[in-house]
């Protein structure tokens, strides 16, 4: 026990020498949640929108002002020829052509019904996506108003009329993107620290050739890996606090469930990647291998775990991938405990999962490590 | 007689395709200065690390301490202390921080074997609450020592502790290690310098991953049955080409400001026949019968090992 504290005592000694890794080990978290949650923005605003008006009726132009008085879609230009208007799409300087046809008022008038036509830029899939859901949204609400108008239809005929359905954002009633997104980053960030922090800590002794000297005192094999491993743990689950903290104060999220039940699952998760982060200085000699393989491995879990794109969504074949990524196990349970308020029962497959994995990859590692070769 | 502290028997150990040790056999005596003496590459830091319990034999086996180094390594390490070639402690701590945590990982304090590096560390000891990466070489090398023999070893394992040190901290350092023998300590030290050879007890020439020779130093150099001639003339350059293509010249090796030769028949080896032949063709030349060192030995074991080879 007194060799891991004199172990210890020297990697935060060391750490708080470390006038480089000092400060951005502070810096990092807000310069993430700040910065990241502010610009991946899954909210689209300012769509570029081509409007073909061939009709050029009051209903038309209600229509195209309706778009343009919105957030979402600025009307970029007007053009009369179908031609054209794609032509701007195909120089990219427009996301979406909308096209209402010769006719278009005088058939809302007589068949209570008329057609336009979107074209949209898929190259970027959200905008395509997420805009199309707008302009239904704007269809509906100006048809509808148009109609109370004109046909002199009540909002009451009306809703008998159209199915209308209101939606209710369960555990994130505003849809607030930056809700779903802090804990997202907070998951990022404990990942970086608890496992290639680690990793390269350890990779360094090789490298410096220090460790030759450690191994030829009787420090034991799992002193070594205690010691070297708790500091970055003692750092991660801090940095998660300062964390949520930094999320509470400027994002004002939501912390509805037990913040112990979520630092007990931070804790086990962390041991996970910190088993990864021995495997890999075990693997690794220099810093810089270290380094690209931990990117390579990190880059595949964070994406793959759900941060962007819900796992539910992904072939069943990614799905099963997923089921050995630690990242996207944590992930799901810190947005259950903060969003939902999940209670230990709720995420207790997840959270046994999660620990049997820890010990599985903490023994391999250590298995692996070896003093001699 | 006790027994020897390291006692190797055919130890070999190949990195793939390269045989690095080749049946090496030797053993260290309790109390003694033990050098590995030979050029870089020869096999000597992978003879450390094997004593070391860092890296295992392929073959042969391996006593340290009446200790085998497979099975019982971790008791081996409570009794060494290992120097590596390269400087490793930790750069980003002080010279005192270093010295107390190896201190104790082996569970001891500073002052309990202060006596013991008191000398070495006298010297460095203004500098204590320097950082060890802002030291000069010969101060780290003081502090590695120091930090070495802080759990007072019975065996120092010095690998090449002299290299890129300048000759006066080198002087002091031997004059360390002669004063730990004399505690006690055995020590097995490498070097590539053979002028230091002559400062160990007794000495094992390294070639090749081989042991070619192992006594000590006096004998070693005695072992050398040719007649050693020195030769000097205002133009070395001229001289050492004469020599080369001289018939009767057996070896020429350039030794600081002279020529060391031996000649084919050294049992009728005759200094005149060497003025003669030399004075045809060169001016001032000068030549006298000399006493052959640990390094005209080496490079004599060397070329008739490649002869052989």
């Amino acid at each position: 026990m007194r060799t891991i504290y004199f172990i210890l005592r020297k990697e935060f000694t060391q750490l708080k020498r470390n006038r480089t890794m000092l400060p951005i080990i502070f810096i990092v978290p807000l310069v993430q949640l700040l910065v990241l949650v502010n610009a991946a923005t899954l909210e689209l605003k300012n769509i570029s929108l081509t409007v073909c008006d061939y009709d050029l009726s009051p209903a038309s132009r209600r229509l195209t002002s309706v778009f343009d008085a919105s957030p979402f879609f600025n009307v970029h230009k007007y053009s009369f020829s179908t031609d054209e208007a794609i032509s701007h799409i195909e120089n990219s300087s427009s996301d979406m052509v909308l096209v209402i046809p010769r006719g278009f008022e005088t058939k809302m008038v007589r068949e209570n019904k008329a057609e336009v036509q979107m074209l949209f830029n898929a190259i970027n899939g959200t905008v395509a996506g997420i805009g199309n859901a707008y302009a239904n949204q704007i269809f509906i609400q100006t048809s509808k108003a148009y109609f109370m108008e004109f046909a002199g239809l009540t909002s009451g005929q009306l809703n008998t009329l159209n199915i209308n359905a209101i939606p209710a954002f369960w555990y994130n009633p505003d849809m607030n993107y930056k809700v779903f997104m802090v804990p997202a980053i907070l998951v990022i960030l404990v990942t970086i620290i608890g496992m290639m922090l680690a990793a390269m800590n350890i990779v360094r002794e090789k490298e410096m050739g220090t460790i030759e000297q450690i191994n030829v005192t009787p420090i034991k094999k799992i002193h070594f890996i205690i010691g070297k491993l708790l500091p970055f743990w003692i750092v991660a689950l801090v940095m998660l606090a300062f964390g949520l903290f930094v999320g509470k104060i400027v994002f004002d999220i939501p912390l509805q469930g037990s913040l112990v039940l979520l630092f007990a699952n931070a804790a086990v998760y962390l041991l996970v990647m910190q088993g990864f982060g021995l495997l890999l200085s075990d693997t690794a000699d220099t810093q810089q291998q270290a380094m690209f393989i931990a990117f390579f491995f990190l880059i595949i879990f964070i994406l793959m775990g759900g941060i962007f794109t819900p796992i539910e969504s992904m072939p069943l074949w990614a799905q099963w991938l997923n089921k050995l990524n630690p990242i996207a196990y944590f992930m799901k349970i810190i947005r259950m405990i903060l969003l939902k308020g999940s209670t230990f029962t709720d995420i207790r497959t997840l959270f046994l999962s999660l620990s049997a994995y820890a010990a599985i990859v903490l023994t391999i590692a250590i298995t692996k490590y070896r003093k001699v070769n | 007689m006790s027994n020897p502290v390291i006692k190797g028997t055919h130890l070999c150990k190949n990195y793939g395709s390269v045989q690095a040790v080749r049946d090496v056999s030797f053993n260290v005596n309790e109390g003694e200065i033990f050098g590995f003496i030979g050029p870089d590459g020869a096999g000597k830091t992978s003879l450390f690390r094997m004593a070391a319990t860092l890296l295992l034999p392929d073959s042969g086996n391996l006593e340290v301490c009446g200790l085998n180094v497979e099975n019982d390594y971790k008791k081996i390490r409570r009794l060494l202390g290992y120097m590596p070639g390269k400087f490793s402690l930790y750069q980003d701590l002080t010279v005192e921080e270093n010295l107390r945590f190896f201190a104790s990982v082996f569970r001891t304090t500073v002052s309990q074997n202060y006596n013991l590096i008191r000398d070495i560390y006298e010297h460095i000891e203004p500098f204590k609450n320097r950082r060890a990466g802002k030291l000069s070489g010969g101060m780290k090398q003081k502090l590695a020592l120091s930090c070495a023999l802080i759990h007072r070893p019975r065996l120092l394992l010095l690998d090449e502790p002299t290299t890129g040190i300048d000759a006066v901290s080198r002087k002091e350092f031997w004059s360390l290690l002669r004063r730990l023998r004399d505690e006690g300590i055995t020590v097995l030290v490498s070097t590539p310098y053979m002028d230091e050879a002559s400062l160990c007890d007794r000495i094992a020439l390294i070639q090749n991953g081989q042991i070619l020779s192992t006594d000590t130093p006096d004998v070693v150099a005695s072992a050398f049955e040719h007649q050693l001639f020195a030769v000097k003339a205002r133009d070395m350059y001229l001289l050492i080409n004469i020599l080369e293509t001289c018939p009767f010249v057996r070896s020429a090796f350039i030794f600081g400001q002279e020529v060391h030769v031996t000649i084919n028949d050294y049992r009728n080896a005759d200094e005149d026949k060497l003025v003669n032949y030399l004075s045809d063709k060169l001016a001032d030349v000068v030549v006298y019968q000399t006493k052959p060192n640990i390094e005209d030995c080496f490079m004599e074991l060397m070329s008739n090992k490649t002869k052989k080879g």
